[in-house]
């Protein structure tokens, strides 16, 4: 009979081991070792606070750009805080009783029939509730001061659609097909879609919001660093859900202003060319190929995109200007070899005016050369 | 025997004649009902192979393969073929081709077709793996990419994690509480039969027109209400692997509610038996709903309805709500089955009573209870009303106490045990690590400031690795190893076991641990190519996954080469309690050729004398019943 065998029959011996975690100094395995409990705890705070330096010290995220980052940043440092210690606390348990109380050779004992110990399980189902719900309670409270509103909101419609982002600007009757913002100008984002489910996300901004077919979502920031950064679709949205990136410009206020008014002027001299207001004017085609984003599939050297989702626009044949249209209204009627179908929006017959489709076709005729 | 013989008999060549039967009545039903209504073309492409290929020729193979042939004779009045039991028990590798009702060939008919899809999904992982190694397009082009994730994920979890355990479950559940079979023996064939049908539609979509679907296993409406023929194969290809689960379900609650042995109280009952009887509460309950959400996208793509047309009143977010309110259960789906596998694998390889049995037990009823609870956690960005994040956020944290509770409680189990590190003891132990880690990840994830940084980002990928590789994949080869004596009969080889739980370990962290760090740096995922600045952490992580690819093989030689050559098992190897290991490996043909009773808790190692069960001439003298986990009524004194 081995020393342990008799450890059991002495554990039999009471009448349940319930309520018991056994005596740790009967335990001959751990009998020369004083305080073992005191050592681990000793162990497990040392490593805690070693892996919560290191933790802390890794440079997680990517700048932060808007007011939000910096609360998301803190509430991830808490989570790390919070979360070292269970592991360490698991991780300590664990490797001490394997190495502590790993069978020897030939040893066909049991360990003493520990059946529970009720005070243990009311501590770590108390102290783990404890903890989330204040977890909780802070992400409810930074979440609320996240998505507060602001003073001065400059409004930005967001539409996405496959596989590109527009926007525009309500207030100062603007349009454009890269985002641009002024320094600590609040801003809120209306999110909208053309077709399927988008995802709008600035990772400098830390926010982000599905675009939704029927809804409109909305995002508040308030950018605060100057810089150049991008929109990510972060929901699959098809084929050219990877490459749906697009540029973001925080400028300073003046800049910005000077920005509007560069766009007002262009989207005037536009109309005014035409002879009069009201979109009796000729459309740019290469705005119509920008606005579009048909840039983000396809690429054309003259608009300096490099898109590979669908054909190269700079090898379609260039006397065909009843082809190029009808590949751009009914993109299924015939799909140029190796590309699959389905995959144009089929929309872009409704989405254009004729004088616009008109211009397209031109410009993309005329790029060729 | 002549060819119309075995036309007539069930079995593969009347499968055959099924699938091409059903074919053609599925396309004759087409043709007929579009000459009706004049509509052009009239051989439809899409029309055919929904109704012809994908659900009139699987059923037609079932009825070939014989999964019906008993109830039709039933049903219609003529003499059933009485069950003779020749065909019960497996003889030869040929054997787990055919329709067998017994238990025991249909677990390992379930693994071996599960660890096929693993296989299959595995290689499809390493082809994205290759894809991403670098910036830009090297392999595939992004239709075939996005096909690559979407069926990846899909066979990973419908094909391989739910029904492996499934299959693990209704090997062991039988013999653990003492009955001869499941309860329903032919819904178990039949359950089982449908699985590949699911597996192989899934695979099958590549050759569709268009490709796979290539939508994730999400399958998020409108897109996938869009997107080309491969998408059909998915929404139609859960259904069968869903009914199989749902029945599957079903028949583990019958089984485990009436055919305990005498004596097998509730409270007696071993943890895994009350693993398989939540998780198969939640199947129930919870994927009916999911098979709702592909009816709805089947019938919004082929009979025109407008579920998902915002423009026509359609809702959008209710495919979400729906979806996830299975997919959210799935997730438990997929890890309680595991938590009981870590309960044996830890206790019998401790030597030690489970710690706190019984808060065991109950802490798996709570996590099917707030299961139900947490669905939107996956919505948090996804536009839905906003108030409706915060109960989700609580509810969702409150999950880590019952948990919590599972792995405080298994550490419990091992202080002070005499702990034996074979490969499942080494696999549940990577486990607690993983899961762990896995856990903590989860919780972060409720947090919603962080979550709206870092929803749909290579965080996520990584996150779902951890608990469902680390957690759920994990227990499957820890209950594989510590099961593979009883269902063999014969020994794996240790150390090719304990080299494959290292590599698998050490490079499961190198490949997945990296994706925490990318997803916060802003790299979104399911893409097919990435920002330069992510170039090198992907490469790291596409050479860690090749090795941890590899290492499957090592798994996958020591499981033939043990089966076929491995030395033979004793009956109880591991010296377990449960009434599995008291019979011999591998089990007779019904099990038991006596009925056991249960006298005591399945766990009580070190209690001298103690017995989990008896057979009445075999009982040993001076046997002391216990009661489990203690609490109860303490020990009889036996003199």
């Amino acid at each position: 009979m081995n020393e342990r065998d008799r450890d059991a029959e002495a554990a039999v011996g009471h009448q349940s081991e319930y309520g018991s975690i056994g005596h740790p100094e009967e335990d001959p395995r751990i009998h020369g070792e004083r305080h073992p409990i005191a050592r681990m705890i000793a162990i497990g705070v040392l490593a805690s606070l070693v892996g919560i330096g290191i933790s802390l010290v890794i440079d997680w995220f990517p700048v932060g750009a808007s007011g939000a980052a910096s609360d998301v940043d803190t509430v991830y440092d808490v989570l790390l805080i919070c979360s070292v210690p269970v592991f360490v606390l698991v991780m300590t348990i664990a490797i001490y009783s394997v190495v502590r109380f790993r069978a020897r050779p030939g040893d066909m004992g049991d360990g003493p029939p520990i059946h529970g110990n009720t005070r243990l399980e009311i501590i770590w189902v108390t102290i783990p509730f404890v903890m989330v719900t204040a977890l909780a309670a802070y992400g409810w409270i930074i979440l609320d001061d996240i998505e507060a509103k602001q003073q001065d909101e400059l409004v930005v419609r967001v539409t996405g659609q496959q596989f590109t982002w527009s926007f525009e600007y309500p207030q100062e009757r603007v349009a454009s097909s890269r985002l641009v913002l002024a320094e600590d100008r609040p801003v809120e984002f209306r999110i909208r879609t053309r077709d399927v489910i988008h995802s709008f996300w600035v990772p400098e901004f830390r926010l982000k919001s599905d675009a939704v077919p029927g809804l409109t979502t909305r995002v508040r920031l308030t950018p605060d660093r100057v810089g150049r950064y991008e929109v990510v679709c972060a929901e699959l949205c098809g084929l050219g859900h990877a490459t749906m990136r697009q540029d973001v410009r925080v400028v300073s206020q003046s800049a910005f202003d000077a920005w509007l008014d560069a766009r007002r002027q262009a989207a005037g001299d536009g109309a005014a060319g035409g002879g009069g207001g009201g979109g009796g004017g000729a459309p740019d085609g290469e705005a119509v190929f920008t606005a579009n984003g048909c840039g983000s599939c396809h690429t054309l050297a003259d608009a300096g995109t490099n898109g590979t989702v669908g054909p190269n626009l700079d090898e379609i044949s260039r006397a065909n200007e009843g082809y190029i249209e009808e590949s751009i209204v009914e993109p299924n009627a015939t799909v140029a070899e190796g590309y699959p179908r389905d995959v144009m929006p089929g929309n872009f017959g409704d989405q254009l005016s004729p004088a616009e489709l008109d211009a397209l076709v031109k410009y993309l005729l005329e790029a060729q050369q | 025997m002549t060819l119309t013989h075995r036309l007539i008999a069930p079995g593969w060549y009347r499968a055959a004649l099924g699938t091409i039967l059903g074919f053609g009545v599925g396309m004759g039903l087409v043709v007929a009902v579009r000459a009706a209504y004049g509509w052009d073309p009239l051989f439809d492409t899409n029309a055919i192979v929904t109704v012809g290929a994908l659900i009139a020729a699987p059923i037609g193979f079932l009825v070939g393969i014989g999964c019906f042939d008993y109830w039709f004779r039933w049903a219609v009045g003529a003499p059933t073929v009485p069950e003779d039991h020749s065909g019960h028990g497996a003889r030869s590798w040929r054997d787990y081709f055919r329709v067998n009702t017994d238990h025991k060939v249909i677990g390992i008919q379930y693994i071996c077709t599960t660890f096929f899809f693993f296989v299959a999904g595995g290689l499809m992982a390493m082809l994205m793996r290759a894809e991403l190694a670098a910036p830009g397009t090297q392999f595939v082009d992004p239709n075939t990419f996005n096909g690559l994730f979407s069926v990846h994920a899909s066979l990973m979890i419908f094909l391989f994690i739910i029904p492996v355990f499934a299959g693990i479950a209704n090997f062991v559940i039988p013999l653990m509480i003492g009955a001869p079979d499941m309860a329903f023996p032919r819904l178990n064939a039949l359950s089982y039969w449908m699985l590949p049908v699911g597996g192989v539609m899934m695979i099958a979509s590549y050759f569709a027109e268009g490709g796979a679907f290539a939508t994730g296993w999400t399958a998020y409406a409108p897109l996938s209400t869009e997107l080309p023929l491969g998408q059909q194969f998915f929404t139609l290809g859960v259904q069968f692997a869903g009914a199989s689960s749902i029945a599957t379900a079903l028949n583990f609650l019958v089984t485990i509610i009436t055919m305990r042995a005498p004596g097998m109280t509730f409270w007696r009952m071993p943890l895994l038996v009350w693993a398989n009887f939540t998780t198969s509460l939640l199947v129930v309950i919870a994927t009916p709903f999911i098979a709702g959400s592909q009816f709805f996208v089947l019938l919004d793509r082929s009979l025109g309805t407008h579920f998902f047309d915002p423009s026509i009143n359609g809702d959008v977010l209710m495919y979400q709500h729906v979806f996830w309110f299975y997919s959210h259960p799935a997730v438990y789906i997929m890890m309680l089955p595991g938590f009981g596998i870590v309960s044996e694998v830890i206790s019998t390889n401790a030597r030690k009573p489970i710690f706190g049995y019984r808060m065991m037990a109950f802490s798996l009823v709570a996590i099917v209870i707030l299961g139900f609870t947490v669905w939107a956690h996956h919505m948090f960005v996804s536009g839905m009303q906003s108030w409706l994040r915060i109960p989700m956020m609580i509810t969702t944290m409150l999950i880590a106490v019952p948990t919590g509770i599972k792995i405080f409680s298994w550490l419990g189990t091992l202080w002070r045990g005499v702990i034996h590190l074979r490969t499942p003891m080494l696999f549940a132990l990577g486990f607690i690590t993983m899961f762990t880690l896995g856990g903590i990840s989860g919780i972060m994830l409720a947090v919603i400031p962080f979550t709206i940084h870092v929803s749909d980002t290579y965080f996520v990928v990584a996150h779902i690795h951890y608990v469902l590789f680390g957690g759920s994949v994990f227990t499957i080869f820890a209950g594989i190893y510590h099961w593979f004596p009883k269902m063999t009969g014969r020994m794996y080889d240790e150390s090719l076991g304990r080299l494959h739980f290292w590599l698998s370990f050490i490079f499961f962290n190198l490949t997945f641990g990296p994706m925490h760090f990318v997803g916060i740096d802003g790299m979104p995922r399911r893409v097919a190519d990435y920002a330069e600045q992510f170039a090198t952490w992907n490469a790291i992580i596409s050479i860690s996954a090749f090795i941890f690819g590899l290492s499957f093989l090592i798994f996958l030689y020591n499981m033939i080469a043990s089966w076929r050559h491995g030395p033979l098992a004793e009956a109880n190897p591991w010296r377990a309690h449960s009434i599995e290991w008291q019979v011999s490996s591998p089990p007779p043909v019904f099990n038991f050729d006596e009925v056991p009773t249960v006298v005591g808790g399945p766990y009580e190692y070190g209690v001298p004398g103690a017995v989990h069960a008896v057979f009445k001439e075999k009982a040993p003298a001076g046997a002391v019943p216990t009661p489990a986990g203690g609490g109860g009524a303490p020990p009889p004194a036996e003199g």
